[in-house]
């Protein structure tokens, strides 16, 4: 039984946690707010990027002069995961939930007999994945000192995945983040952007005329829409992350509050209850004189 | 046939301007040209250079780096990895942004060099266009 001091510290100490969660949450919903402008204003050029992309793949698609960042390399012997994550914790299940997945294929990968090479972008996701991947850990981005993402920080990632690409590194590219649904619910995805996937569905549009030819065109696009599709990643990851943030910091404020009301009732019960006893005694006292 | 075009320059970053223009004029891989309404269904990767776009409201005109442009009788899309006013053009910024393709160029060998080269100048010519410095950095 805790003394009633102990019942004290212990309710001032849950408060102040309460403190700290409820402005996290606050904080985490202000930078919300502004990471899903961004991922919105990203999305004009990423879909652009992507239709002309295809439209273009579906035409050259095939041919033996196709870039090999769309035919690959024709094997895919050694897959490279980009893991995304957060750069900082308390975001509920966020990272977890990107590395969980990336394991998952990982192990796959490795079950089939593949080698599997490990890009980390995010300290969060290298700490978890150093434990049972780290011999797969090839390269590791630190982005703890950028305070907003910009298209900068995408296209030095795909300018190093390039690199390793042109250097006959690994056959096949996937990007692990996570995809912003809504505040409670980001979903972890996979996406293959090396070589570039081509849709079944798409048509092999003639309606345009290429200057350069197009498979130039495609040589010059392939590389940016590679960097696009990273950047567009890492945004959907930072709107994901305060999402995440946001939501377990609400959970803690929650939860933190129902603490306080136990303890309370306790502390005052176990007030009543010294009371109590002391009268006892002073009543007792008094009769046996 | 109308006689203004929709025209969009998106950066990866945000939309950058979304008129109706009557010509623009576009710095594509292979040489310039002005995109009029009615214009052939038309797509040509940039080089660095000036996009000039005019509106009802006078001349818009842009900064741009490489990217690329989908021309079509009604609408115009350019996608400039970089695209910036030029009246917010500064000397650092363009400095920057050269010593960037200079770097390129530096590392660049064989084709890629000429290229990157090309692209210098052309980043050269941007500066001259607009009155600043190219010998910086």
């Amino acid at each position: 039984m805790p003394s009633l001091k102990d019942l004290k510290n212990r309710i001032n100490s849950v408060r102040s946690t309460r403190k700290i969660t409820k402005a996290m949450q606050m904080v985490a919903a202000a930078k919300l707010r502004r990471a899903q402008e961004a991922a919105e204003a990203a999305r004009p050029y990423a879909a652009r990027m992507e239709a002309v992309v295809n439209g273009l793949a579906a035409s050259v698609a095939g041919s033996d002069t196709a870039p090999r960042l769309l035919s690959g390399t024709g094997s895919d012997k050694v897959h490279l995961l980009v893991v995304m994550t957060a750069e900082r914790g308390l975001c509920g299940g966020f990272n977890s939930s990107i590395v969980k997945l990336a394991r998952v294929r990982a192990a796959e990968l490795l079950a089939e007999g593949k080698t599997v090479k490990i890009i980390t972008v995010g300290k969060k996701g290298r700490e978890q994945l150093k434990r049972d991947l780290g011999d797969h850990l090839i390269a590791h981005v630190d982005l703890s000192e950028v305070k907003r993402v910009g298209y900068e920080n995408a296209r030095t990632i795909a300018a190093d995945v390039l690199k390793r690409f042109d250097g006959g590194e690994f056959d096949v590219a996937t990007i692990f983040y996570n995809r912003f649904q809504s505040v409670i619910s980001q979903v972890p995805t996979a996406q293959q952007i090396i070589p570039a996937p081509v849709p079944d569905d798409a048509e092999a549009t003639t309606l345009y005329d290429y200057e350069p030819s197009e498979e130039a065109i495609l040589e010059d696009l392939l590389p940016r829409s590679v960097a696009t599709q990273i950047f567009a990643a890492l945004l959907e990851n930072g709107a994901s992350e305060q999402g995440a943030r946001m939501s377990a910091m609400d959970n803690a404020t929650r939860n933190a509050g129902d603490m306080i009301d136990r303890l309370t009732i306790e502390y005052n019960r176990s007030r009543q209850a010294a009371i109590t006893k002391e009268l006892i005694e002073i009543i007792s006292g008094a009769e046996a004189l | 046939m109308a006689d203004t075009l929709q025209f969009d320059l998106v950066s990866p970053e945000r939309m950058l301007a979304s008129v109706a223009a009557s010509e623009v004029q576009i710095p594509g891989a292979e040489g310039d040209f002005t995109a009029m309404p009615g214009h052939a269904p038309f797509i040509s990767t940039l080089r660095p250079g000036i996009v000039t776009a005019v509106t009802t409201q006078g001349e818009m005109k842009y900064v741009v780096t490489g990217g690329f442009a989908e021309v079509g009788a009604e609408a115009i899309s350019l996608l400039a990895e970089r695209g910036i006013p030029t009246d917010e053009m500064t000397q650092p910024t363009y400095d920057a942004m050269l010593a960037d393709l200079r770097k390129a160029a530096g590392e660049a060998s064989g084709d890629d060099a000429d290229h990157a080269g090309k692209l210098v100048n052309d980043m050269v010519m941007v500066g001259q266009q607009l009155g600043l410095s190219t010998t910086a950095a």
